[in-house]
């Protein structure tokens, strides 16, 4: 005999009821028929022996019912309606299936439908826009690589690689005239001179330049400076300088072929005015005073 | 105690000192249980004879004490050898072999044949058609798109940031939920030759989406250990504007010839060579790393590089023939990544280097 007050006095209230979850301030009901999800005396489905939920399959809502003349037949118990698609009329199909039933079911079944199709027009609107697939890592796979990377970072010494292929660039002169280390691009341009034409051309340069200064005549200045000259001194530099150049060109590249000391290493070669290829004189300058310090002890 | 004598007494000659007092009452309990001990004991006193093995003894700390002394053994033969050897290459001086190569796994990989001849004419010709042609022609110079993957955070807004100071002609957009298939037409309809998309995981970038995109192929790489600027040790000032040169290493077969032009176009043809700013990807086992230094030459055999922005690792995981299509794209090439396969340090799977 079917006694709702019964199975609620026990399974509800008093003993162990299977599908309740208690929490501090709650007690909620996992039936999966039950209207509402809580424990309460009038939704309980265990207890109820007329009572309705809606369900939602694959999108698809449906209303059930259950009639005590029916609590003998467990594989029947359950009556299944399925809704209408449009909303309103769904509405209307669960007030014509309900319609002598009790308020509160009547007025959750609704509500219930309601949020259901509410989630349901979520997911549509959702699935429309972009899904974020989520792609299991494989611990040993990621730790693996991991380790290989480390290791590959350790062969792949990357500052000597970097390094190198700079160097590279610059030998093969793809950096054009920026950097001048005229050491190294004149003595490129040496070997290739010597390759190209043996070592005689360099030795007929040097009679070539012996035999000029024989015949050359010049016009050399007086070693004396004078002072009021002193300020004027980089100017006569310099037009000694123009009138020398092609000596000096000539003499300067000699001395950089020998010198492959620091010295000249990454700076330009120095300038006329600066070079003192000429005697000159320094000159000391005594103090007037001295003279009439000696006159004072006197 | 028969059988524990005669046991002590095997292994005398390997040194009974240690453990002595503590290790017979425990094998002589053991032995009694132990289903080996007939094998044991009489080999034992024989010193090791071929087809035993210490995995044989079942005591644990018996066993674990016979290998700890083999290992020691192991040890002081190969050292007595080391030095053996050394002895000879001095006594031989000039006359001695030149000291072996040692193996490394650059060193004993097996041959791959889509290694790219630079005289190839097949290679030539693909890539004198394939959608890098009229980059390398002259004819587009490159404008770059950097977005990252919903919702960015911090650390990645800011790889953006100066991802776009190294990659010149480079813009920075926010997604703000846009799906990159609706992008990718804008892009296309405002010139943008490349695009770029960083994607983000628990707040840190894990991967790089590059897409080249008059429906160019598209690459999908696993990014790793990203280091930002000011976490960068001894770097140096902000990069300039000006733009840098690329150097890409190890780029050697097919696979990787294709990964590398991508990489080419992205920037600029003329780099600017006052800048003294290079940009590298050096492939070394199938790992890309990304450096961006500064280079000064303090004389014609000496350089000095110091780093500047971002650095990173990638990893190839997919290539895909058109732009980005999950879906429905047609993939050259995936990663097929094997938990379980013996052979997956061995190398047989398509490599880029």
């Amino acid at each position: 005999m079917q006694s709702d007050d019964v199975i609620w006095d026990t399974l509800g209230n008093k003993q162990f009821c299977s599908f309740k979850i208690r929490t501090k301030t709650q007690s909620f009901c996992r039936n999966e028929y039950s209207l509402t999800g809580l424990c309460n005396r009038s939704s309980c489905p265990l207890a109820n022996s007329q009572y309705a939920t809606i369900k939602e399959e694959k999108g698809q809502c449906y209303l059930y019912m259950k009639v005590i003349e029916r609590a003998a037949f467990p594989r029947r118990l359950w009556e299944r309606v399925r809704l209408h698609k449009n909303y309103e009329k769904a509405l209307e199909q669960i007030d014509e299936n309900l319609i002598y039933w009790p308020r509160f079911i009547r007025h959750k079944c609704k509500q219930r439908f309601t949020k259901i199709t509410q989630y349901l027009i979520r997911i549509r609107k959702l699935t429309l826009k972009r899904q974020r697939k989520l792609v299991p890592l494989s611990k040993k796979v990621e730790r693996r690589e991991k380790r290989r990377e480390e290791k590959a970072l350790i062969a792949a010494q990357l500052d000597n690689a970097i390094e190198k292929e700079l160097l590279e660039r610059l030998k093969q002169d793809t950096y054009g005239d920026i950097y001048n280390f005229p050491i190294h691009a004149f003595d490129k341009a040496l070997e290739q001179q010597e390759a190209d034409s043996g070592s005689s051309d360099a030795e007929e340069k040097d009679d070539e330049e012996d035999k000029e200064d024989v015949g050359k005549r010049e016009f050399v200045e007086d070693d004396e400076v004078d002072e009021s000259d002193i300020s004027d001194f980089e100017d006569m530099d310099k037009l000694d300088a123009s009138s020398d150049e092609d000596e000096d060109d000539k003499s300067s590249s000699e001395e950089e072929e020998k010198a492959v000391d620091t010295k000249h290493k990454g700076k330009a070669p120095l300038k006329g005015p600066l070079r003192r290829k000429k005697a000159y004189v320094e000159i000391e300058y005594e103090l007037e005073t001295e003279p009439e310090a000696k006159a004072k002890t006197t | 105690m028969a059988k524990a004598g005669a046991k002590s007494g095997g292994s005398g000659n390997k040194g009974l000192k240690r453990k002595a007092a503590t290790e017979e009452p425990q094998e002589a309990a053991v032995a009694e249980d132990g289903t080996t001990e007939s094998r044991v004991q009489p080999s034992k006193a024989a010193a090791f004879p071929p087809g035993f093995s210490v995995s044989e003894i079942k005591n644990k700390q018996r066993r674990h004490l016979m290998f700890t002394r083999w290992k020691q053994q192991q040890r002081k033969e190969k050292l007595a050898a080391k030095k053996k050897l050394k002895k000879e290459r001095e006594a031989l001086g000039d006359k001695a072999p030149p000291k072996p190569i040692p193996k490394t796994i650059d060193n004993q990989r097996v041959y791959d044949e889509t290694t790219v001849d630079p005289n190839d004419e097949e290679v030539a010709y693909d890539e004198a058609t394939d959608e890098f042609a009229s980059y390398f022609n002259r004819q587009t110079s490159p404008k770059i798109l950097i977005t990252t993957s919903d919702r960015p955070h911090g650390r990645t807004v800011r790889l953006c940031e100066q991802l776009s100071t190294v990659i010149p002609n480079s813009h920075v957009y926010y997604r703000r939920g846009l799906a990159l298939k609706k992008i990718i037409p804008q892009c296309i309809s405002r010139d943008f030759t490349d695009l770029i998309v960083i994607n983000e995981d628990r707040k840190i970038p894990n991967g790089l989406i590059l897409s080249h995109l008059p429906n160019g192929p598209t690459a999908h790489f696993k990014m790793s250990s990203v280091r930002l600027r000011k976490e960068i040790k001894r770097r140096g000032k902000d990069p300039t504007e000006h733009i840098p040169e690329i150097i890409l290493n190890n780029f050697t077969t097919r696979l990787g010839h294709s990964v590398g032009r991508m990489f080419a176009s992205l920037f600029p043809h003329n780099p600017q060579f006052i800048g003294r700013q290079v940009a590298t990807f050096h492939n070394q086992r199938d790992y890309i790393f990304f450096r961006f230094h500064r280079y000064i030459f303090k004389s014609e055999k000496k350089v000095g590089i110091q780093e500047l922005g971002p650095r990173f690792t990638l990893k190839l995981r997919s290539l895909q023939k058109g732009t980005f299509d999950s879906k429905y794209g047609e993939y050259e090439w995936v990663h097929k990544v094997c938990a379980y396969s013996l052979k997956s340090h061995l190398d047989n799977f398509k490599r880029m280097e």
